[in-house]
């Protein structure tokens, strides 16, 4: 197992924690300022997905098809913030699963009804369609380190934002306990639609930036949803940074178990003991760090301070 | 109908009486598929070949006026079951067609069966119901689940290839597809990886393939996963330098959703838009014509099921009621497949000619697949050696 091999899998281990961040900080902000639980969220993804793939197969410029999944998304959660959410953040969190819920089965069925159930083609621009030479040892797709590179510029623009700015103020003090936040005077209904709005924008670019990689079909959020919900749960539901260093983790942590693991375990198993053990533990390594964090500390790595 | 025949019956009863007796007024066919839910695309494949046939047949099948009662399975084993007995009991169905995936099939073969029914499977085919409990009341129009990953084992052999690396979903038919390409391949393997159902990026996998500079790759990705995977494939680079053989993974379906990253790529099929004769020029014009698009296998399957059916209700005279003789007009297959050579096995699979197909840039700059190979001919399946049925 070469150097080169390792630091190739690490790059790939990023990228999919990168995604999975992109994907999770939206997830947890929202639940950690409104406390609902937005199983919508995929289908968030899904239409930024859907958006990109569409425009930019319509106007062949890949800067009009980010720009109209971004902001597709964007403006469905505004929709989805003014027509739904509003009514039931007073509600418990039964209410939020079931309205959430039936708002991803009606949205996956509403794509299908406009762009049919087939896959849609989603392809890679053509500048960022080759291959770039990592130190000359191996070669990597330009693509995937794009998608690092953005994640990481958002990661960056986001930690600003929360912890820089005034409104970053707001959003951690309506995270941390949103009652007296709005004894205090802050509009706590307007940054409840900013904050879903800006959920809602990442998740989409999460979506546009996974199409290309991905499939384009309906219901394609359904499972990033799910390793979304562990990236959060393990990060401490309502913090961006956790949800930062859970995904990165989760990314890593996956890529390497499903790639390194097998050869680890032929050490001292059989050929065929390690070929169908090692694949098996590798898709349940990331569930039993959830696990192992729910154990020893069940409030996530880096949980918001006091609620 | 019923009503015509009455007054028939008033002007001349003798005859008709005579003619009634002998020959049913219509035959009610009972289609189910999956028609809902993300695997809906396979289902409305098979609605829509059914639908095209039973449009060039006037409405007919074997002259008979047809019935054809479409209900939705939702991959859902019990709404199977209950539509199964929805068949026999109340809509009292002279053939029950079409249906989707291997779980369900064996979930509705059993109540079908028993009750004497025609079953004819226009997509799964279980190696159970190939073997050990196949039925001379069940028939296949597609083929026994192994098969075109056996074809590509063999089209491999054939090329001598070696030290390939293979790849697939770990879940039953993950294993089964490898077991079945390895029936026929017998060279060296580079590696075999299965990965979760549930994994959506194969970077991991991809790097190592890289590592391991295999001879080339055989991959299965059933539906949206060999989109992912395809693209990913040409998108690490690998497309180029080790060529990617794959079953099940690519098809009329999912080709636009790949794109040119599918080019060259080499898959097995049964069936290829391109196949030159008569029947499949016709299909695949009418098809064309009528939904805008390209048909897949799938289509093939579900329209021969309505040919073959139309060949055997002509050749027992519309006497449907005698099961024993329309059973046996089923089993000669008599009518012309777009697959080409189509003739039954004795557990009433299809022995038919599997080809290897590359993706190639038509003429109107789209992907599609060109046979490349024979792979194996005239074959059957593994499974009917244990079939009693001689």
């Amino acid at each position: 197992m070469s150097v080169a091999l390792v630091v190739e899998q690490f790059l790939n281990g990023l990228q999919l924690g990168v995604m999975l961040f992109l994907m999770s900080a939206g997830l947890t902000l929202v639940f950690g300022i409104m406390n609902v639980v937005n199983l919508a969220h995929g289908s968030l993804y899904m239409i930024g997905a859907y958006l990109c793939a569409w425009a930019y197969a319509s106007t062949q410029s890949f800067l009009f098809g980010v720009a109209a999944g971004l902001c597709g998304a964007l403006v469905a959660g505004l929709i989805i913030e003014l027509a739904i959410f509003r009514r039931i953040y007073a509600g418990d969190h039964l209410d939020h699963v079931l309205a959430t819920f039936g708002l991803t089965l009606i949205l996956n069925d509403l794509v299908r009804f406009i762009w049919g159930p087939a896959a849609v083609f989603a392809r890679v621009p053509a500048f960022l369609a080759g291959q770039v030479s990592i130190f000359g040892a191996f070669s990597y797709p330009a693509y995937r380190l794009s998608i690092i590179a953005t994640g990481l510029v958002v990661a960056t623009g986001l930690w600003i934002l929360v912890t820089r700015t005034r409104t970053g103020m707001l959003i951690r003090a309506g995270a941390s306990n949103r009652v007296i936040a709005g004894a205090l005077g802050v509009n706590v209904v307007a940054l409840y639609t900013m904050v879903f709005a800006l959920g809602a924008a990442l998740a989409g670019l999460s979506g546009l930036l996974a199409g290309p990689i991905f499939t384009v079909s309906p219901g394609m959020g359904d499972n990033v949803l799910i390793l979304a919900f562990v990236v959060i749960v393990i990060g401490g539901l309502g913090s961006v940074h956790g949800a930062f260093v859970a995904a990165l983790l989760v990314g890593l942590i996956d890529t390497m178990g499903r790639s390194f693991l097998k050869p680890v375990f032929a050490t001292f198993l059989d050929r065929t003991g390690a070929d169908n053990s090692a694949p098996a533990v590798a898709s349940m390594l990331i569930y039993i760090l959830m696990a192992a964090v729910l154990f020893f500390r069940p409030q996530g790595l880096f949980p918001p301070q006091s609620r | 109908m019923t009503r015509q025949w009455s007054v028939a019956l008033g002007v001349t009863a003798g005859v008709v009486l005579v003619s009634h007796a002998l020959a049913a007024d219509r035959i009610t066919l009972g289609f189910m598929t999956t028609l809902s839910g993300p695997n809906a695309i396979i289902g409305t494949e098979l609605r829509d070949g059914m639908q095209l046939a039973f449009d060039q047949l006037g409405g007919k099948i074997g002259r008979l006026p047809a019935r054809v009662i479409v209900e939705d399975d939702q991959q859902k084993a019990d709404v199977a079951r209950q539509l199964a007995d929805k068949f026999v009991k109340s809509d009292k169905v002279d053939a029950a067609i079409g249906f989707s995936f291997s779980n369900l099939m064996l979930a509705v073969y059993r109540p079908l069966i028993d009750s004497k029914t025609i079953v004819i499977s226009s997509n799964p085919g279980p190696s159970q119901i190939a073997g050990k409990d196949c039925s001379p009341y069940f028939f296949s129009t597609s083929w026994q689940g192994d098969n075109w990953a056996e074809a590509m084992g063999a089209y491999l052999q054939k090329k001598g290839q070696q030290n390939i690396y293979l790849l697939a979903p770990n879940y039953a038919a993950g294993k089964d597809v490898l077991t079945g390409f390895k029936r026929f391949y017998k060279g060296s393997i580079a590696g075999e990886v299965y990965t979760p159902l549930t994994q959506l990026d194969f970077s991991a996998e991809l790097s190592q393939i890289k590592a391991t500079n295999p001879g080339a790759v055989f991959a299965f990705y059933p539906g949206g996963l060999g989109v992912q995977f395809v693209k990913q494939y040409a998108q690490a680079g690998l497309k180029d330098k080790y060529t990617l053989f794959s079953s099940y993974t690519v098809d009329e379906l999912t080709l636009p959703a790949v794109g040119n990253d599918a080019l060259s790529l080499v898959i097995t099929t049964s069936w290829a838009p391109d196949l030159d004769n008569p029947a499949n020029k016709k299909f695949v014009d009418t098809f064309r014509a009528k939904y805008g698009r390209s048909p897949s296998a799938y289509a093939v399957h579900a329209y021969d099921t309505i040919m073959l059916l139309d060949g055997a209700v002509r050749a027992v005279g519309g006497k449907i009621e005698d099961k024993e003789a329309l059973l046996a007009a089923l089993k000669k297959a008599d009518f012309k497949s777009p697959r080409g050579f189509f003739r039954f096995n004795t557990n009433q699979f299809p022995i038919q000619n599997f080809y290897a197909a590359k993706i190639t840039k038509g003429s109107d700059d789209k992907p599609r697949s060109v046979i490349e190979d024979m792979a194996l001919k005239e074959y059957g399946d593994a499974y009917a050696a244990d079939c009693p049925m001689k």
